[in-house]
């Protein structure tokens, strides 16, 4: 430690340029330390729990409804046990910043489909019984600090009332939480609504639905049962695609993938900056000092130390930066972290990222510091001498 | 053994300029007995300051022995040749060359750095350098705040720090006047006379030189009287 002297005196020659140097490494580790949590958590493979239920959506895309009539020929085809079905409301609660997804189901199934998710009975009993029911899942009831009895006031947006009006007013029933570990889609992030209050209050698109969600009695006739479906549908006006949840899960994930693969992308570019700019500080800084080095190897200082030396500058610089940058996406994520988690689950600061920061200072101090190191190592002192 | 420190034989170097060949150092000889204060003197190009580097072990000769306290340096490679200066010899140039940023006493220090010492013996030997050159009041103050001839016994001290046999001074007055010329060579003969270093100086005023015990002169690759 008795090289640190020496270490801080290379750093305060150019304070300014110390300073601003270290301040843009520490730049790019924010982004990299928020972006890679980010990226994390839409590339992370998605556990999906069971391939025992299909969905059923029209052929065309997720987002093109489907009549409500099919529910009872989906229920008749053999192998059926139940079918679900769901609805995008959208909507405003209060505030735009409060999202979470809601959905209108029929109530009386809805469960039995989903199994994962923890109600009691007298609750469930409740939804059925309760056109303007709604449940919402712990983190949001925790979130709003709802309690079962509450209104809950909806600013519709897609859904618009038959009398003109965009303000629902649901009464919260029930407060449901999830298996622990079950990585059913949405988690307790989420709302259900009972879908007869909706189906007979919304001014359009009565007697369809988003998509069906079909519990099978036995995975092994996933396939036979799909075919089906979409043989019944095929050649009328709403044909269907018919898939399992998993599939249907990882189709949306793979075009959030997409997103994952943008960021990292963004973050080559920027440590290809940042190594442009360290490497060409750490080289004039070098360069400045040769007069220097040329003294340290004269005195008796060896090649390999004035190599470490230098190496161990560039190191400073970097992780320093790191630290402080990782430090700061930690924070920023302390408070973004809710309103994240309303979008996609699971996104929190990663602490793989901080074994990843590590590897690229590490990377990026060898790269940008031992060009130079080498160069100040190679000097000879008898010409660096010699040059005043 | 005789009883000479330095004992340069038969040494040339030749340095290879395009397809030229420049000999520097032509076959020359070299005896400095221990305690001796040398001036070395000559035109400007003439390989003073080649010899000296080879005498200090910063280089090494085309062809020939440098026998320096019984290490012949001609043998030594530059990983052994760094550490063998860092025990045996200390340096002062024309241009001090102390670190800006680092005060009087930390420059002292970066000899001993080398060393085992604690950071309290190292203190101590600082301490004992900046007293030889008078400037322990000076300690903390950084090159920027002292006097061209404050700076140069920085530098004195520096090259005295690790209790070298021998002190390798190239121009060491060549950028200050003459009031303090003389009291830095006044400084040398202390060292040569009290702590009975052995001193080579190059030297282009014939003034300073007359402070050395000899005077010799190098010209065309020879040294003469
Ligand atoms: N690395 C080198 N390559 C080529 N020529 C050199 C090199 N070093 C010194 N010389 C030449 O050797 C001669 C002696 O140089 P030097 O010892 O510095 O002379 P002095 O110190 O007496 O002025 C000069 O002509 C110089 O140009
Ligand atoms: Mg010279």
């Amino acid at each position: 430690m008795k090289y640190w002297m020496l270490i801080s005196a290379a750093l305060k020659r150019k304070q300014t340029r110390t300073v601003l140097t270290i301040c843009s490494i520490t730049v790019a580790f924010v982004l990299f330390g928020t972006l890679r949590s980010i990226a994390v958590a839409f590339t992370e493979d998605v556990d999906f729990s069971g391939d025992d239920r299909l969905v059923v959506m029209s052929k065309l895309s997720f987002i093109e409804p489907l009549p409500m009539a099919y529910h009872q020929r989906i229920q008749s085809v053999e192998g059926v046990d139940l079918v679900a079905h769901r609805e995008w409301f959208g909507g405003t609660y209060i505030d735009v910043n409060n999202f979470f997804p809601k959905w209108p189901v029929n109530a009386e199934v809805w469960f039995d489909v989903y199994p994962e998710f923890i109600i009691s009975e007298q609750e469930k009993r409740d939804f059925v019984n309760t056109r303007t029911g709604m449940v919402a899942g712990k983190a949001i009831a925790e979130k709003y600090n709802w309690k079962v009895g509450d209104k809950i006031p909806i600013m519709g947006d897609i859904w618009v009332k038959e009398d003109g009006s965009i303000l629902w007013e649901f009464d919260l029933v029930g407060i449901f939480s999830q298996e622990e570990g079950s990585g059913v889609y949405g988690g307790d992030q989420q709302a259900f609504i009972n879908h007869s209050y909706f189906e007979e209050s919304r001014m359009w698109g009565k007697g369809t639905v988003g998509n069906y969600v079909v519990k099978v009695k036995n995975k092994e006739d996933n396939e036979r049962i799909a075919k089906e479906i979409d043989k019944m549908f095929a050649n009328s006006s709403d044909e269907t695609k018919t898939s399992t949840e998993a599939a249907f899960s990882k189709m949306f994930a793979e075009q959030v993938g997409d997103i994952g693969l943008i960021m990292n992308s963004i973050l080559a570019a920027v440590f290809f900056t940042m190594l442009l700019v360290t490497g060409n500080t750490m080289s004039q800084a070098v360069r400045e000092r040769t007069p220097e080095l040329a003294v340290f190897k004269t005195i008796g200082y060896s090649d390999s130390k004035i190599l470490c030396l230098v190496l161990v500058e560039a190191m400073f610089m970097c992780f320093l930066g790191m630290a402080i940058g990782i430090a700061i996406s930690f924070i920023v994520f302390l408070f973004l972290e809710d309103d994240l988690a309303a979008f996609i689950e699971g996104i929190s600061f990663q602490p793989s990222v901080i074994l990843w920061a590590f590897a690229t200072a590490l990377v990026m101090a060898l790269i940008a510091g031992l060009p130079p190191a080498l160069g100040a190592m190679r000097l000879k002192v008898v010409d660096a001498l010699r040059k005043d | 053994m005789s009883d000479s420190l330095v004992s340069v034989n038969a040494v040339n170097k030749i340095y290879q300029r395009g397809g030229e060949k420049l000999v520097v150092l032509d076959d020359l000889n070299l005896e400095v007995p221990k305690g001796d204060f040398l001036a070395l003197m000559g035109p400007s190009g003439s390989g003073k300051t080649t010899l000296l580097n080879l005498i200090g072990g910063l280089d090494t000769p085309t062809s020939g022995s440098v026998e320096v306290d019984n290490a012949r340096l001609d043998t030594l490679n530059s990983r052994a040749l760094s550490r063998w200066r860092a025990s045996h010899v200390g340096f002062i140039f024309q241009f001090y060359n102390l670190l800006p940023v680092l005060t009087a006493f930390r420059n002292v220090e970066l000899p001993l750095l080398l060393t085992k010492l604690s950071s309290s013996q190292r203190k101590e030997h600082v301490e004992t350098a900046l007293n030889i050159v008078s400037l322990v009041d000076r300690a903390s103050h950084k090159p920027n705040e002292l006097s061209g001839g404050q700076q140069q016994r920085v530098a004195i001290a520096r090259a005295l720090v690790s209790d070298p046999d021998i002190l390798i001074c190239d121009e060491p007055t060549g950028d200050l006047d003459r009031e303090t010329s003389t009291e830095i060579l006044n400084l040398l003969q202390v060292l040569n006379r009290d702590h009975g270093k052995t001193i080579l100086m190059v030297t282009h005023d014939p003034m300073a030189a007359e402070f050395a015990k000899r005077i010799l002169h190098l010209d065309k690759g020879k040294l003469s009287n």
